[in-house]
Formats: C-alpha cells, structure tokens, sequence
C-alpha cells in the first residue's frame, strides 16, 4: 500500500502499540537545552532512574546566554544558574556532543544539530522545544516536547503517542526575486491559520519546496509549529545528500554509502493518500510583514493594517482589536508607512549562513537609518559566525551600523539582555509576534532576513524586491 | 501525579482564542530549575501593571483589577474556560506548571494546542474540548451566573452543567486510564523494556550510522 512519508517514518520508530493506537516510539536523537531539561534531570534523579542512551544526546546552551561581553560571563544569576545545571547534568549523565557556553561550535540547539550533522535523515529527534520542527527538513521525525516527556526519553529512549494525521501543503512554481522560505512560511500560516496544522504532520512538497535550499527547508519547517502542526516534513532528495555530505556527525565511507540508499526513500509515495492538501502557487506570494500578534495576523508589505470592522467573526474581531491596541496600530495604515525602533535578525529561524548572505547583501553599502536605536545581527551558532566573518559579512553589516553579536536565541525570546522595552517597535527574523514575547510591551513584526535588512535601511517597512 | 476522576469547581472564563504559553507565563520565569512556585505568575502581563521579574514579592505589585482572575468572584477557580488553540507557542511544560499551581485542574476549550495539550496530561490537569456551540453555552452561562459551578467527571467524560445539561467529552482511553490512577507513564513505558531493548539491537544492526 503507497503511503504518506510521515506514515513511513512512524512505522520505521513504533516499538509497540497500545489497543487504543497510543504507541511508544523509538526516540533516535535528543537534543537538549538549557530551559526546559533540568526539572527532567533532577526528576531522573529523584526516581532513581538511569539515562537509557547517553550517545542519543546532543547539548549546548542557548536561551539565557548572553550575545556580547563574554568575557564577562553571564552576569544574570538566575540565567548563570540554569546554564550551570545544564554543565552539571551533562557531565554526570554523559552525551554524544556538548556545547557549553563559550564553546566555539555552540549555538541555538536547532541549528547545531543539522550542522554537525546529528540530525540525519530518517532519525527520529526531540527536543524540549517546540522548534524542534526544523529538523523535519532532513525528513526526520522532529518534534518539541514538553519536560515530562524530556524525562520520558531520557529514562526509556521511547515517546508515548499517537499517530498524527497527514497535511500536504504544495507548492509549485517558483518564488519571485526578494521573497524567501520566510514568506512562503508566513504566508501558509496566513492561508491555514495558527490552528490549522493542530493534529497534522505537515508535508512541504511541490517543485518549489524542492528549490529551496537546506536552510530555506529548515525555515519552513521550523515555522510549521506556527501552523499548529507538530512536526514539517520535506523528502529527501539531492539537496538533502549534498548538504550532509562531510558533516562530523554524518556517516562516511562504506556506511555513507548505505545510508544515502536507505535515505533515498524517505519521500511519498506518488498516489500516497492525505488527510488533507492545501495547494499554493509560489508566484502569488509576496514578501510579508505580521501586524498583530499572531503569526497569522500577516499580509504582504504592499497591503494595509486591516480594518476589524471588515472581519464578520466576533471572536476574532476582538481579537484583531485588541492586537492593533497592543501594537500601537490603526487600522488602514499602509504597512510601508509603519517606523521602526529596533531590528533583529537572528533566531533557529533565521540565522544560518543563507540568512545572514541575504541580509548583508542587502545591507552591503548602505547605512542604517538614524532613526533605528538597535540593529542587531546574532548568528545561529559559532560556526555560522566563523562562516561569516569568513566572509567577510560581519564587516559589511558593521560597517552599515549593525551590531554583529555572539550566537543564542537572543531576541527571539529575550531571556538573556538583548529585549525591546514597552512600546518598542521591532522587525525580527524570528518566529512568535506574541504580546511580551520580545519584551514587556515590546511590538513584533515578523518579517524574512533581507526584508529586516531592509527595514533597518529605510527605517520603515519597504519591499525589498524593489532594491534587488 | 495526583488522580483525577471527578471535580465540582468554580469556573472562570477567559475569553480569548489562541492564549499561547508566552501569555500563560512569560519567559523571565522559565529561569527556575524547580517546577513548582509559578503560580503567582500565571497570566503575569495580563494581572499585574507592572513587569513581573523572578524573585520579586508579587503581593506588593499593582494588579490589573479588569483581569479576569484577579475578579473577586472568580477567586479559587479551579475550572478554567477559553476558546480555540490555547497553549499555542513554545512546549514550556512550565504553562501547565503554573495552571495547576494556581489551582487549576481542568481546563474547557474549543481547541487545544498540541504538545500542551499533551503537557496537561502529565501533571494532572484535564483539558476537554467541547463544540463552538457548548463553549458559547458555557460563557453565557458564567457570565450570567455569578459564582457558576461545574461538574467535570472524567470517568463518564461528560461535563455537568448547574441547570443539569449534559455536555460529552471525549479523551484517549490511554490518557483517561493514566489519569483516573495517577499513574506514572515512565514506569508503565519501563514495562515495555525487553520490546525497547530488542527494538534498539535490530536497529542498530539495520541502520548503524543512527548510533555513530
Ligand atoms: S531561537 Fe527562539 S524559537 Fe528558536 S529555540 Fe531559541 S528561543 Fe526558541
């Protein structure tokens, strides 16, 4: 029977079922951070358990880490507590790769994986992060956990679960100069809503997906949990093989040779069956820009702020005016008009070595506007930033009047020193516009690489399109 | 993890769709190593007036008296009613965290995001989705009457309303029966050893370079 890439992947991982479907499932990578893994380790402890796989473990420090002055050290006490038990816990239980902080190959957690080559095709990978959909771009099972089940890998290599149901998205054609995986993502999540992937494993196909590159992959999936679904998917073909070729943790020799074999039917059956298919043609997408805080709150940058008196549904009316409230907006206003205080170009979203080429093309030669307080370039992991300074993209973004910063999620989430302050106004590559997410009272407009690039040029909103 | 089988509280409603786990609670927090003590937090930006910061003694802070939760009619709720996609956002298992130790055990929407969904169930707290039509019930209800209390009874899985309407639910039977004993899924899963360790040895034979 022709099956679904996801069903292929789920039978590969099933270690036995329960009468009711809920199956436990073989966990081949942990990935793990600083936030959301101690209460797992000490919880371990507390129950006298062992950690079942130590070599399935793969760790760095990420979210609290600070983005300059590390010679400082993380002056936060709380934030230097918790990457501390991370350091503690990962030198008592063991794992295949640590990256602590300082460390020159560390990073955010889902850009480290795929760089070293830990996320393989096929596997199936966790994470206690719900971004862990970005390695779905390997055609990996890839899915964020909470901590109790981050305990549950540890103490069984296992997930207790039940088998998703299938979404295929497709998308033919091929995407205009200017606009990237990040619109394309933003403009799905338009299309489907933040709920619309709820309960779905969530395939990207069609000749456009294909012409992504790895990392266009990465952001596309990444963004899927924004979708609601819990896991993206892209099938393996030559784009995949050529960017694992090499990788420290990806096979070599006699064993590369078997595993690309077994790799290459990781895809779709042709006649396979979903449960449901969203079609897409790469043409109509335009560069988009959020205006409330919701990733589904989007249009493209050449639309307006909408105008909640046009929307029929109560619920969201209200919800539509309560985001204009927060963030400062009324209705009707031209994107373009929008001015901005802050830019942010990073995150698991966008901070590999694609991101930053495209931004710093854009920035190349040009100035950052007066008016911008803070532009901000942090990089993905160390070995991105060694890339690009390699180069030669830090100069071109100093020289504009960026700040070019060490790797961690920074912004994205603003638990270490880097946040807007109330009313700030702010364009970031990353993935949650939600209220507060950058700061208390801070306002988001999620947007791709060369688009906050551009921001931060005009210091408003403009198409990027347009400069290329 | 404590039981649930059957709760008759006090429902507050929070009218909103798409409540994510940045909301529920905001990141400053996600500090702690511990995973108790979040219940001050809950729903910090939406409570207080001021930026909340860990360590600080929220008793003396400024309370948003229009929040629902900080109604005084709405005080030791242990129901919680909202609309569609709450949880959306990060896995923070911190979210249920602070549902709970605020006194939440049950919570009623139209959706529920998934991996927090999934969160609910591993600390006792029961999420029940219910139709558009039962949940606009549910709001008018509560909004009419003050003090409004509801029966959730896991084991039939209905929903008792005070004017007797019956309101089915339905939940796996796998994480119904997990929740009715409080039971511990890392030692049910730890039965399954044998079938885990013979799982691993055929794959590491099979796909080798999945355990370089
Ligand atoms: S970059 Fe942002 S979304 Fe990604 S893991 Fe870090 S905090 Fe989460």
């Amino acid at each position: 029977m022709s099956q679904t890439l996801y069903e292929k992947l789920w039978l590969d991982h099933v270690v036995h079922q329960e009468a009711d479907g809920t199956a436990l499932i073989y966990i081949d990578r942990h990935l793990v951070h600083e936030v959301t893994s101690p209460q797992a380790f000490e919880g371990l402890k507390l129950a006298g358990r062992k950690p079942w796989r130590v070599s399935s473990i793969v760790a760095t420090a990420d979210h609290n880490t600070p983005t300059d002055h590390w010679d400082r050290g993380i002056e936060d006490p709380v934030s230097r507590l918790q990457v501390d038990t991370l350091d503690a816990n990962v030198h008592e239980v063991g794992a295949l790769a640590y990256f602590p902080f300082k460390d020159p190959r560390q990073g955010i957690v889902h850009v480290v994986g795929p760089e070293i080559g830990a996320t393989l095709p096929g596997m199936s990978v966790v994470c206690g992060d719900s971004h862990t959909s970005t390695h779905g771009a390997f055609a990996c099972l890839a899915q964020g956990i909470g901590t109790s089940e981050v305990e549950h890998v540890l103490a069984t290599q296992c997930l207790l679960q039940k088998k998703s149901k299938t979404m295929l998205l497709r998308v033919n054609g091929k995407l205009a100069k200017g606009v990237a995986a990040k619109d394309l993502a933003l403009a799905i999540i338009g299309r489907i809503g933040t709920a619309g992937g709820t309960g779905y494993a969530m395939e990207f196909a069609g000749s456009a997906i294909r012409g992504l590159s790895m990392e266009g992959r990465m952001t596309l999936c990444n963004m899927a949990i924004e979708a609601g679904a819990r896991l993206g998917l892209v099938a393996v073909d030559e784009v995949t093989i050529d960017y694992l070729r090499g990788r420290p943790f990806a096979p070599s020799d006699a064993q590369w040779e078997q595993a690309v074999a077994a790799w290459r039917g990781l895809r779709s059956d042709a006649d396979a069956r979903f449960d449901g298919v969203v079609e897409m043609r790469a043409e109509d997408i335009r560069p988009q820009v959020t205006w409330g805080t919701s990733p589904e709150m989007v249009v493209a940058v050449d639309a307006c702020v909408p105008d909640p008196a046009n929307e029929q549904d109560p619920v969201r009316r209200e919800g539509w005016e309560r985001a204009l409230r927060y963030m400062g907006l009324r209705p009707n206003v031209p994107i373009r008009e929008i001015r901005l205080d802050k830019i942010f170009i990073g995150s698991c979203t966008n901070s590999r070595i694609e991101d930053l080429r495209a931004a710093a093309a854009v920035a190349n030669g040009r100035k950052v506007a007066e008016s911008i307080k803070l532009a901000l370039v942090v990089p993905g992991s160390g070995l991105v930033k060694q890339q690009a300074e390699s180069e030669g993209l830090d100069r071109i973004f100093r020289a504009a009047g960026f700040e070019w910063r060490q790797p961690g999620c920074s912004m994205c989430l603003a638990m270490n020193a880097d946040r807007l302050d109330a009313g700030e106004r702010c364009a970031s590559t990353s993935n949650r516009n939600f209220e507060g997410r950058q700061g208390g009272g801070g306002r988001t407009h999620l947007v791709s690489p060369e688009m906050a690039a551009a921001a931060a040029i005009a210091g408003h909103f403009c198409d990027v399109s347009e400069w290329l | 993890m404590d039981k649930f089988i059957r709760l008759e509280g006090l429902v507050a409603p929070l009218d909103r769709a798409n409540v994510d786990t940045d909301a529920i609670i905001p990141k400053q927090f996600l500090k702690s190593i511990k995973r108790s003590g979040f219940g001050p937090n809950l729903f910090d930006e939406w409570r207080y007036l001021d930026v909340g910061e860990p360590g600080r003694d929220n008793s003396q802070r400024p309370l948003n008296d229009q929040f629902v939760l900080n109604q005084p009619r709405f005080m030791g709720a242990q129901i919680l009613l909202t609309r569609q996609n709450f949880g959306c956002g990060s896995s923070r298992e911190h979210a249920p965290w602070a549902l709970l130790d605020f006194g939440f055990r049950a919570l009623i929407g139209e959706s529920f995001a998934d991996i927090f969904y999934n969160n609910c169930f591993k600390n006792g707290i029961l999420p029940i989705v219910l139709p558009a039509a039962d949940i606009d019930g549910l709001f008018a209800l509560v909004e009419a009457n003050p003090g409004c209390r509801l029966l959730v009874d896991l084991e039939q899985q209905l929903v008792v309303r005070p004017d007797g309407q019956v309101l089915p639910f339905s939940v796996d039977s796998f994480r119904r029966e997990c929740l009715l004993n409080g039971w511990d899924d890392i030692g049910l899963s730890l039965r399954h050893a044998d079938l885990i360790r013979a799982f691993e040895e055929k794959r590491r034979v099979e796909k080798p370079w999945l355990f370089a």
